[in-house]
C-alpha cells in the first residue's frame, strides 16, 4: 500500500461573504480595499485531505498546499498551514488572471516535483467559476478523475468517490494516483486553532515564479467587458385576489 | 450564482422564540405592585376618529386584536399589555399632533421602536396607546466629509449600518438585535452594545435630536455641531429617558470611519482570574485596534450550542470561560501580526488554554454568533430573568456564582432536571465596560423564583457599589429598584424633571422612576 502524498491547490479570491463590484473601467471586479480569503471549495478540499489523514493513521505522508496568484496569495497558504497542511508553494504570477490551462500546466510541474499521488482541489473558484482546472490537470497527467465529490473513501490504493448528480448519487472508484474535485456538501471546514497558527509560522513556504517551472503564461481569452446583471424591477402590492389575477393578465403571465 | 448560493447561510436575524402558551397580562402578574391610574382617560370612538384624521392613512392605525398582540408583547414573552390601539405616524408633525391630543385628553401613551427591549419598557402595562415609530424610517442626510448621519428615529439599526458601510462609515453602536431595533429606540434607552469599548457611549456620539415633548412641542437640535458650548446640553436628557419626557423622532449622530479589516479570535481560559489578565494584556498590546472584548461562561456556551445546533468551535475541551476578542483597524497584516503575537504570548504565559482565529468572513460571523445568540439561547427552555449590571471588574463574575449558590440553597435549579423551575444562572458580557449580563434561564416564570432573586441580586450589586442597570435601562422591570444605585437627591431631581415636562404623566407611565 503506497503512502499518500496529497496536493491541495488553493486559490485566493474575494471573500464569498462580500459582494463584489465592477470597477469603474468596466474591465473586471474592484479588488482594492476588499477582503480576500481562501476559495470555499479549496477550503473544503484542504479539509478533506486533513480528514483523510486523521481517519487513516500513518497513511498520509504529506499534505502540500500550492497557490498560484499574487504575492498576497501567501495569506491563504498561511491559512492552509494553520489548518494543518505540512508545506506550501507559492507560484507568484503577479496580479494577472491566469487561465485554467496555464494553471493546470503549472500544477502538473508541482505534482512531479512533490511526487504527489492524490490531488484534491475545489471543483471551481468563485471568482471566475471556470470549473476546468481539475479536469485539465487530469488530462495532462492522464490520471483518473472524480469531479464534484460529496463523499470520499480510501481503502488501500482504491479510492471511492460519491458524487451528487441529478436524481441520485453516482459512485466512482479508481486506483491511485487520481484527482478529486470537491463539491459544497463534502464537509465543513474547520477553524484554525491558536497552537496551529503559531506552528504555521515555522512551516516551510516555498516561493517560485512561473519561469522557474518553464511555463510561459499565455492567455487565450480576452475580456471585452464586465457588466452587472440588470436590476430587478420592484414588485407591486395587490389588495385582493381579483386584483392579483387582473395584474397577472395585464402582464400576460396567465 | 455560486457566490449567492454560498452566502445564504451567512445572514442572521433576530428570531423570536414563540411557544404556543399565552403570555400572562402584566397587569395581572404584577397586580400587587401596580394599578391603572384612574386619571387617564379610556380610549373611545371619538379618539380613534380623531387619530384617523391626523394620520389620514388606513394603514396607520391598528385595532385588530391579533395584530395588536405583536405590539403588546415583548420578545421574551414576559410582559403583555392590553392596548387597543397602535398608531404609526409617518412624520414628526403627525407625532406632535397625536401627543398634543393625548395630553389634552389625558390618554396615556407608550412609544415603541423595534420592541427588542429587555425590561418591558416598550410595552404597555394597561391600555396605553402604542406609538410605533416604524413608519418614520428614512435617512435624512449624510455628510461624507464629517461622517454625520441624520435619520428618522424608526430607522432599523442594521439598515443604518448597511447604508453607512456603502459610504465607508460605521454606526458607532452594534448589538445582537440590530436587525429589528430602531436607532431612535437605541438612543431613548442609551443602548450600549458590543462596540462601546471602542466608540464610547451614545452620550458622546449623538450630536443632536428631534423629539416631541408631552405637550406636542417639537424640540429640534438636529443641526448641532460637534463642539457647541452654549447653554444646557438638552439632548442628553432624552438619551436614556426611555420615552418618559418625550418621543425621539430624529437622530443626528457622528459616525466613525469604517475599519478596513476585522479579526476575531475565540479563546478558552480556565478561570475568571485569567479572563481579567487577558483583558489587561489585550488593552496593552492591542491598544488602538481592540474593538470588542467579551467573556462568556461555560454554560452560556452549552446553551448556545443547543440553540445553534452546532458543536462548539473550540473542540479540545470545555473551558470554564471563553473570551471573544475583536480587533478592527486599517491594515489587516498589521492587525493580525499584533493579534497573533498577543495570543502567542498569552498562551506561553499559560493564560489562554486554547483558541481559534477566524480565517474568513464566514468564520468571523459564526464566531460572533457564539456570543450574539446567547440572549436567544437563554430563553430556549421557557424564559429568562435578565439582569444587566455594572460591577467593578474583580467582582463581575462573583454575582453569577452567588446567585447559583442561592438557587441551589433554594433547591430550585437543575441544568438537566426538567422538574426544577430554573435551568441555570449564566453570565457573559462586556468585560471591557465592566458590564455583566446575568441571565437566570428558567423553564417557567414564577413568583417563587423571583423571590429568591430579588431583592438579593440588587442588594448584592449595591454592596459592591455597582449599577442595577448598565445598559438595558429601568423600564417596568426595574422601576422600583433605582434606589439601589441612585441616591435620594438624584431621584428627587429626576422626579421634578419628569413632572416639569410631563405634568399629566401620560408618557410611558408605570415605569422608569
Amino acid at each position: 500500500m503506497s503512502k499518500l502524498r496529497i496536493l491541495v491547490p488553493v486559490k485566493r479570491v474575494i471573500d464569498f461573504a462580500i459582494k463584489p463590484r465592477i470597477n469603474k473601467a468596466g474591465t473586471g471586479v474592484e479588488k482594492k480595499g476588499v477582503k480576500f480569503s481562501i476559495n470555499p471549495f479549496c477550503d473544503i478540499a484542504l479539509e478533506e485531505s486533513l480528514r483523510i489523514r486523521e481517519a487513516n493513521k500513518g497513511l498520509v505522508e504529506q499534505i502540500h498546499a500550492v497557490s498560484i496568484g499574487p504575492t498576497k496569495a501567501q495569506d491563504v497558504l498561511r491559512t492552509a498551514l494553520a489548518k494543518g497542511a505540512d508545506s506550501t508553494t507559492l507560484i507568484d504570477v503577479g496580479e494577472e488572471e491566469i487561465e485554467p490551462l496555464s494553471v493546470a500546466k503549472m500544477l502538473q510541474k508541482i505534482v512531479e516535483k512533490e511526487k504527489s499521488n492524490l490531488i484534491i482541489l475545489g471543483k471551481q473558484a468563485i471568482d471566475d467559476d471556470a470549473n476546468q482546472t481539475g479536469q485539465m490537470l487530469a488530462g495532462l497527467l492522464n490520471w483518473p478523475q472524480a469531479t464534484n465529490a460529496s463523499k470520499v473513501e480510501i481503502e488501500g490504493d482504491q479510492v471511492t468517490v460519491t458524487r451528487e448528480v441529478d436524481g441520485g448519487a453516482d459512485t466512482l472508484s479508481a486506483k491511485l494516483p487520481m484527482i478529486i474535485t470537491t463539491d459544497l456538501r463534502l464537509n465543513e471546514p474547520r477553524y484554525a486553532s491558536l497552537p496551529n497558527v503559531m506552528k504555521a509560522k515555522k512551516k516551510p513556504l516555498e516561493k517560485l515564479k512561473a519561469s522557474d517551472l518553464q511555463i510561459e503564461l499565455t492567455n487565450r481569452l480576452e475580456i471585452l467587458k464586465v457588466e452587472e446583471p440588470p436590476q430587478r424591477d420592484a414588485g407591486v402590492k395587490v389588495e385582493s385576489v381579483d386584483e392579483l389575477i387582473a395584474k397577472l393578465k395585464e402582464l400576460k403571465a396567465i | 450564482m455560486i457566490r449567492s448560493l454560498l452566502r445564504s447561510t451567512a445572514s442572521r436575524s433576530f428570531v423570536c422564540n414563540y411557544s404556543s402558551k399565552a403570555v400572562p397580562l402584566t397587569a395581572e402578574t404584577y397586580s400587587s405592585k401596580v394599578s391603572r391610574n384612574p386619571s387617564f382617560k379610556k380610549l373611545d370612538e371619538t379618539d380613534i376618529k380623531h387619530f384617523q384624521t391626523i394620520l389620514n392613512d388606513g394603514n396607520g392605525l391598528i385595532t385588530d386584536a391579533d395584530d395588536l398582540l405583536f405590539y403588546n408583547e415583548d420578545w421574551m414573552r414576559k410582559y403583555r399589555g392590553q392596548s387597543q390601539l397602535v398608531l404609526k405616524p409617518k412624520s414628526t408633525e403627525q407625532v406632535s399632533s397625536i401627543i398634543k391630543y393625548c395630553n389634552e385628553q389625558k390618554l396615556a401613551v407608550v412609544p415603541q421602536g423595534g420592541n427588542t427591549g429587555l425590561v418591558g419598557g416598550s410595552n404597555p402595562v394597561f391600555d396605553e396607546i402604542i406609538i410605533s415609530l416604524s413608519g418614520l424610517n428614512k435617512i435624512r442626510a449624510f455628510d461624507e466629509v464629517s461622517g454625520i448621519l441624520k435619520c428618522d428615529a424608526g430607522l432599523i439599526l442594521e439598515n443604518a449600518d448597511n447604508f453607512l458601510a456603502e459610504k465607508g462609515y460605521i454606526f458607532p453602536l452594534d448589538l445582537g438585535a440590530k436587525g429589528s431595533c430602531h436607532v431612535g429606540g437605541n438612543v431613548a434607552t442609551n443602548a450600549g452594545g458590543l462596540r462601546l469599548l471602542r466608540y464610547g457611549s451614545l452620550h458622546g456620539s449623538v450630536l443632536g435630536l428631534e423629539a416631541v415633548l408631552p405637550d406636542g412641542t417639537i424640540y429640534n437640535s438636529m443641526e448641532s455641531l460637534r463642539k457647541d458650548n452654549t447653554g444646557y446640553d438638552l439632548k442628553q436628557l432624552f438619551i436614556g429617558s426611555e420615552g418618559t419626557i418625550g418621543i425621539i423622532t430624529g437622530v443626528s449622530i457622528l459616525c466613525p470611519s469604517r475599519p478596513q479589516a476585522f479579526s476575531v479570535a475565540l479563546l478558552g481560559v480556565s478561570s475568571y482570574e485569567a479572563v481579567q489578565k487577558v483583558f489587561v494584556g489585550a488593552r496593552k498590546e492591542l491598544s488602538e485596534i481592540l474593538s470588542a472584548f467579551e467573556f462568556m461562561d461555560r454554560n452560556s456556551q452549552v446553551l448556545a450550542g443547543q440553540h445553534l445546533k452546532l458543536d462548539h468551535p473550540i473542540e479540545s475541551d470545555q473551558y470554564p470561560f471563553y473570551i471573544l476578542i475583536e480587533t478592527s483597524g486599517s491594515n489587516k497584516e498589521h492587525d493580525d501580526e499584533k493579534l497573533e503575537t498577543f495570543l502567542a504570548n498569552s498562551m506561553e504565559e499559560g493564560l489562554v488554554d486554547d483558541g481559534i482565529i477566524a480565517q474568513d468572513e464566514t468564520q468571523l460571523k459564526s464566531l460572533w454568533s457564539w456570543r450574539e445568540s446567547i440572549p436567544e439561547s437563554s430563553t430556549m427552555n421557557g424564559g429568562v430573568y435578565k439582569y444587566d449590571v455594572s460591577l467593578p471588574l474583580k467582582d463581575l463574575y462573583g454575582l453569577v456564582e452567588a446567585v447559583n449558590v442561592k438557587l441551589q440553597e433554594a433547591g430550585i435549579v437543575g441544568f438537566d432536571d426538567p422538574t426544577k423551575p430554573v435551568v441555570e444562572a449564566i453570565g457573559y458580557g462586556h468585560v471591557g465596560d465592566g458590564n455583566l449580563h446575568l441571565n437566570v434561564c428558567v423553564r417557567e416564570y414564577s413568583k417563587e423564583i423571583e423571590k429568591v432573586l430579588e431583592p438579593f441580586v440588587y442588594e448584592w450589586i449595591q454592596s459592591k457599589n455597582g449599577s442595577i442597570s448598565a445598559e438595558h435601562g429601568l423600564g417596568f422591570q426595574k422601576k422600583n429598584y433605582i434606589g439601589y444605585t441612585k441616591n435620594d437627591v438624584e431621584i428627587k431631581l429626576m422626579k421634578e424633571l419628569k413632572k416639569h415636562y410631563d405634568p399629566n404623566g401620560i408618557m410611558n407611565p408605570y415605569k422608569y422612576i
